[in-house]
């Protein structure tokens, strides 16, 4: 097994006697090394596979526009029932490849993807999958609040209605009534339910598309930055939501902020410069990263 | 791992500073320990007053460090090899306030002894001798992150528990051959005792070193000598 090479195992004294302390620096912005560093690695440094995944990714690389390629030979297993957090510097790909696994690249012209990415073992890329179907067993929260402007009721009936998932008002309202409950908003809106979904406050709202994505049963929750918008209540509302949707989906949630991977997650990926460096537990990776570049990351060691 | 280069020059300097603090302490402790031995060998009883005295500056800086250590995770939420050194510091300065208490202990026996009969005296100087080198290699090792070395050093921690074994059944010889040496052989077997706990504690150091360098917690670890009865 040729992991990659650069890991970290070595510590070097930091005061100013020491000769390598002066030109360590230069080496931390050689992004042309680095990038040599990770071309090289067969596989990323820590835990990637695992045993019977719900999603199984190989070698994904994906291009905008033929010129410009955002993700280089991916690999990665995502595990079933569990968190999964993303983590990585602007640009490093992990949003391009959250994308990939429901297939939102397919509505950004000119973006390819390539390689394996396998759901419950079935190709998703294949040509007589229907993305929408799709959509609806992997769904999608994004990072910035955005009901439809439409009744608090009708955001989440939206997709069990245009899926045809039930066959009389009594049962769409349990699954609304049931969705709401699940996304810890059904307390506060009951007596509004035809309220706008808009008119509810930022993390209200937020907690609205979680209901709205999970009204439709889906398997897998994705989660494009879903609490930078909010404050730090709204934050730990949503964070204690989604340890507890751990129960019924998988969910991978892209992040900046390391503490909340490190408060949520079970494992953790960082990305950097389009290429996956490191997978493992988080709590290894919060407290014994194995790669130098997941160290310099997670310790702010960024110029 | 290296300490500085955080994008935040103002955490580079915290962590430098605890660090450094933490070494401060340790040099305190090896000097604390180093005029005790001396103010027993030589019946230097002013000397031994000054350590004891003393041993407040280590308890301040225990205190100091710790609540620097606080602030870090309470504001930086180090990671990683940042958070492997702030444990790694937090636990040595209680070790190390430790060391600091056991050269009080010596000191104090420096203090109300009369005179060691020689034989004792020697005994114990080896025995002093070969602490003070394990605590001068094992703050070396820390200082230079050093878990190789370290780890001989937490190794050789054997040696000197053996040589505590030797010289308690060579007082117990000599009590039991002249009960009149019981006060003085018991005053060498409390310092004795003493030094073997600085060995102890010296050991748990360089333990947290490698886990500081390696990311592995290696306590408790040892495996039982062969032969040795290990039913649970």
């Amino acid at each position: 097994m040729n992991t990659l090479a650069l890991t970290n195992n070595t510590m070097t004294l930091p005061t100013s006697k020491d000769p390598s302390a002066a030109n360590s620096k230069d080496q931390a912005v050689d992004i042309q090394a680095i990038v040599e560093e990770l071309k090289h690695a067969t596989q990323p440094v820590g835990v990637p596979f695992l045993d019977d995944p719900k999603f199984y990714t190989r070698d994904v690389d994906v291009f905008y526009n033929q010129a410009k390629q955002a993700i280089f030979g991916v690999d990665l297993d995502i595990g079933k029932n569990e968190v999964i957090a993303m983590i990585g510097p602007s640009g490093c790909g992990k949003s391009t490849f959250l994308r990939c696994l429901n297939r939102m690249n397919d509505t950004i012209d000119g973006c390819k993807v390539t390689g394996q990415l396998l759901l419950d073992g079935e190709d998703i890329y294949a040509k007589e999958q229907d993305p929408v179907l799709l959509r609806a067993r992997v769904g999608m929260v994004f990072q910035k609040p955005n009901p439809f402007p439409k009744s608090i009721y009708d955001n989440v009936a939206y997709g069990p209605r245009i899926h045809g998932l039930t066959a009389n008002r009594s049962e769409l309202d349990d699954i609304v009534e049931d969705s709401l409950k699940k996304a810890g908003l059904f307390n506060e809106v009951k007596d509004r339910l035809q309220a706008p979904g808009t008119g509810l406050s930022g993390g209200q709202q937020q907690r609205l598309c979680i209901a709205r994505a999970i009204a439709v049963s889906p398997e897998v929750i994705l989660m494009d930055e879903p609490t930078s918008a909010l404050d730090p209540i709204a934050t730990a509302t949503i964070e204690e939501l989604i340890d507890e949707l751990r129960q019924s989906f998988t969910i991978c949630i892209v992040t900046h902020s390391m503490q909340q991977a490190a408060r949520i997650s079970q494992r953790t990926a960082y990305f950097h410069l389009g290429y996956l460096v490191e997978v493992n537990k988080t709590n290894t990776v919060f407290t014994n990263p194995q790669h130098r570049l997941t160290e310099n990351y997670i310790t702010g060691r960024f110029g | 791992m290296e300490i500085g280069q955080h994008t935040s020059h103002q955490y580079n300097q915290e962590l430098e500073s605890v660090r450094n603090q933490s070494l401060q302490m340790g040099g305190l402790v090896e000097e604390q320990l180093g005029k005790a031995l001396r103010a027993l060998m030589e019946n230097d009883s002013q000397l031994g007053e000054e350590v004891a005295y003393s041993d407040y500056r280590v308890n301040r800086l225990e205190v100091e460090i710790d609540e620097a250590c606080t602030q870090i995770i309470a504001r930086r939420q180090p990671a990683a090899g940042d958070l492997r050194l702030v444990i790694s510091i937090i636990k040595s300065v209680t070790d190390l306030e430790r060391i600091g208490d056991e050269a009080e202990k010596i000191a104090r026996h420096a203090i109300s002894t009369e005179g060691l009969a020689t034989s004792l005296h020697t005994a114990l100087r080896h025995l002093g001798d070969h602490v003070r080198e394990m605590l001068r290699r094992t703050l070396d090792a820390m200082a230079r992150m050093d878990a190789e070395t370290a780890q001989q050093i937490a190794e050789s921690d054997l040696q000197i528990d053996a040589e505590f074994d030797v010289l308690s059944r060579q007082l117990l010889t000599h009590m039991m051959e002249d009960p009149r040496t019981i006060r003085d052989s018991l005053n060498v077997l409390w310092c004795a005792r003493s030094l073997e706990r600085i060995g102890d504690h010296s050991k748990n150091i360089c333990e947290y070193v490698i886990y500081l360098v390696e990311g592995k917690d290696v306590r408790h670890t040892n495996r039982p000598k062969a032969g040795a009865d290990i039913t649970p």
